[in-house]
């Protein structure tokens, strides 16, 4: 996970994006509640665009 | 040096093989699986590359990722803000699939190798290239040009939908580019959905109904849905289509700009549906054409390459062909996401690692046989442990047997070889037939690919005699071109044939090769060589030498929704399930009045409509 962490962080500052950060930190805390109460995850669409 | 390239997790996973520059091998997970478009980590895939080499993973130097899953995120992020509050539900459903696997692909990429080599070094190792960069060094490098102009068009990669490059030697610079939203891929496959066709797999389906119809529509398209400009570049108007928010291509103000909603995929097929195709088809060609001028002048290359899924647009790649703008066009015969794996690779090789390239005369992708092939003891073994009854004769008896039969009117399985690279089938996994036969055409659609009948075929022909039965002057060895059957070959249409309208004309008798002439009088040319087919090469030339015809229809060996056969026994298997007259695989010779008929087995449930 930390190797992730640095990994992310040197892409933001690559992308000049570090607006995105405190968005990736809300979504970190609730999306991980959301990943936790669901089984498994299946890309839903019908173009594989996300 | 040994490079394995990867494409993976979205459609058609792939993995190939460069040493030193040179392409080794490559394969799409889904011949190996079974299962169309195979999104699955490729370790089949793999596998096969690995030992077609005779390496192990750990001899292996780089493994090379097709796109980047971070910028794709920043997409994905970036969008649904745009869009906010709207597609909530979209962002709710991508959110656990992205927080759960695809941003740490990295991370399962790691664990994956590492499975298969437990001291694979892979921070030093593994590299990613960006989508549209993967596309571009699969056009540029393996092909036969010192320098060139390149565009890539598709659905989306991380941001890009179409971009240009300018290759020169071992360097490949991208120098413009759209984003998403705008996208012509999504445009064409928004018309997919539109039409009733699955989307990712019936835009061959659009292209082959286009000629049946009329551009009706093209110009309400132009006006309404992308705004076009001389350069090519483009915009969408978003209020149109669903694709960003929702989980559908298109949406309810689409509906009312043509009258009628998304027509529903089990009901028959109407003249609107054929004109809607024919109109999207000419805005198509229209885009391609703007952008391939615009880059000709900009670049001053006499030299085109291609690849993306847009780039399997054989009818919009045969016009840029005779446009004139290039002297010389190639396209990557895997243009779709497959060939990403390839292109990533040798991205890797020469743009990252600055490794010299060379230019031999013809292209680098050996005529797309890249997959594997198998010795005559393998196949013997695999059928006859399928229960197959088989005579051994030598390859020239096998191609003797095969011309006659051909002549006389049967369809033919011939598995000969390795196997393609890309979604075409181009003498090494084909069903063959006379193009001579009016009939062949439906019976071969109906009896043997259980598919619909307006689905055209494509010709083989000898190269050396190509320009006498088309209008082509170049080679076609992919099949990504598509042009004219001669004129002195064309039968006129009489008053009657040509008052019929749609799927009607589908029966007019149209030039000396009907079953390979679409009903415009086009055909999607497959030229042959002999230096990258030799066997293929010389049943052409065996089959000429009966009815004074080089041409053979040329389909994939499979039934539809299937991949394309692999091994001898899915060969065997696909044989009985058909109404295939007769199997050649290797030495092996197979007649059907030869097998029992209890043994014939309808295998179609097994694979989804495509």
């Amino acid at each position: 996970m930390l190797s992730f962490i640095i990994e992310f962080w040197a892409f933001l500052r690559a992308r000049k994006k570090f607006w995105l950060l405190p968005i990736i930190v809300m979504m970190a805390l609730f999306g991980g509640l959301l990943v936790l109460s669901q089984g498994s995850a299946v890309a839903p669409f019908i173009y594989t665009i996300f | 040096m040994r490079i394995l390239g990867l494409s993976a997790f979205y459609h058609d996973s792939a993995a190939a093989l460069i040493v030193d520059g040179r392409v080794v091998a490559a394969a799409q997970e889904e011949r190996f699986t079974r299962i169309k478009h195979d999104a699955e980590y490729p370790e089949n895939a793999i596998a096969y590359c690995l030992s077609e080499a005779g390496l192990r993973l750990s001899d292996v130097d780089h493994v090379a990722f097709y796109d980047k899953p971070f910028l794709k995120f920043e997409r994905l992020l970036e969008t649904y803000l745009t869009f906010a509050p709207r597609g909530f539900k979209s962002f709710q459903m991508a959110l656990p699939i992205w927080l759960k696997e695809k941003l740490f692909q990295k991370d399962h990429l790691r664990k994956k190798l590492q499975s298969m080599a437990p001291d694979f070094d892979w921070q030093s190792r593994l590299l990613f290239a960006e989508h549209h960069l993967s596309h571009a060094a699969s056009a540029f490098y393996p092909s036969p040009f010192d320098d060139a102009a390149v565009l890539t068009m598709d659905g989306v990669g991380e941001w890009a939908t179409t971009s240009t490059a300018i290759g020169n030697g071992a360097e490949l610079n991208i120098d413009k580019e759209i984003h998403f939203p705008h996208s012509l891929g999504l445009l064409y496959s928004a018309f997919t959905y539109y039409t009733g066709f699955k989307v990712n797999s019936g835009e061959y389906k659009v292209m082959g109904l286009a000629p049946y119809g009329e551009p009706v529509f093209a110009q309400k398209i132009l006006d309404h849905l992308i705004d076009l400009k001389q350069d090519g570049s483009f915009r969408l108007d978003q209020s149109y289509f669903d694709y960003c928010v929702g989980l559908t291509m298109t949406n309810s103000r689409f509906d009312d700009l043509f009258g009628a909603a998304r027509r529903n995929p089990e009901s028959l097929l109407e003249q609107r549906d054929m004109d809607l195709a024919a109109s999207i088809q000419a805005v198509c060609e229209e885009v391609v054409l703007r952008l391939t001028r615009s880059l000709a002048k900009e670049s001053g290359s006499p030299n085109l390459c291609l690849a993306g899924g847009v780039a399997l647009n054989c009818v919009a790649n045969g016009k840029v062909s005779r446009d004139g703008a290039f002297e010389n066009i190639w396209i990557q015969p895997a243009a779709g996401d497959a060939g990403g794996a390839l292109g990533a690779a040798l991205a890797a090789y020469h743009t990252f690692l600055g490794h010299e390239r060379r230019v031999e005369g013809a292209d680098a992708m050996a005529g797309s046989y890249l997959g594997p092939s198998y010795p005559q003891a393998e196949i013997e073994t695999q059928l006859t442990e399928a229960g197959a009854t088989y005579s051994v004769l030598s390859e020239a008896e096998i191609i003797e047997a095969v011309a006659e039969a051909l002549a006389e009117g049967d369809s033919v399985g011939w598995f000969q070889g390795r196997m393609e690279f890309g979604p075409r089938a181009l003498g090494g996994r084909s069903i063959l037939g006379d193009p001579r036969s009016p009939t062949m055409q439906r019976d071969l659609n109906i009896k043997v690919k259980y598919r619909e009948s307006f689905r055209p075929f494509a010709p083989s022909v000898l190269a050396e005699q190509a320009s006498d039965w088309f209008e082509i002057s170049c080679d076609s060895p992919y099949m990504l071109l598509v042009a004219d059957v001669k004129a002195a070959r064309r039968w006129r249409m009489t008053e009657a044939e040509q008052s019929l309208f749609g799927i009607e004309k589908l029966n007019i008798v149209r030039s000396e090769i009907p079953a390979v002439t679409h009903i415009d009088g086009s055909a999607r040319v497959q030229t042959v060589h002999a230096d990258t087919n030799p066997s293929y090469h010389a049943l052409l030339t065996a089959f000429q030498a009966r009815t004074g015809c080089p041409v053979l229809i040329n389909t994939s060996f499979n039934i539809r929704g299937e991949p394309i056969v692999c091994t001898p026994t899915d060969a065997f298997r696909c044989f009985m399930g058909t109404e295939l007259d007769m199997l050649a695989i290797g030495n092996c010779l197979l007649r059907k009045s030869e097998h029992d008929p209890a043994m014939r087995a309808d295998y179609r449930e097994q694979f989804l409509l495509d």
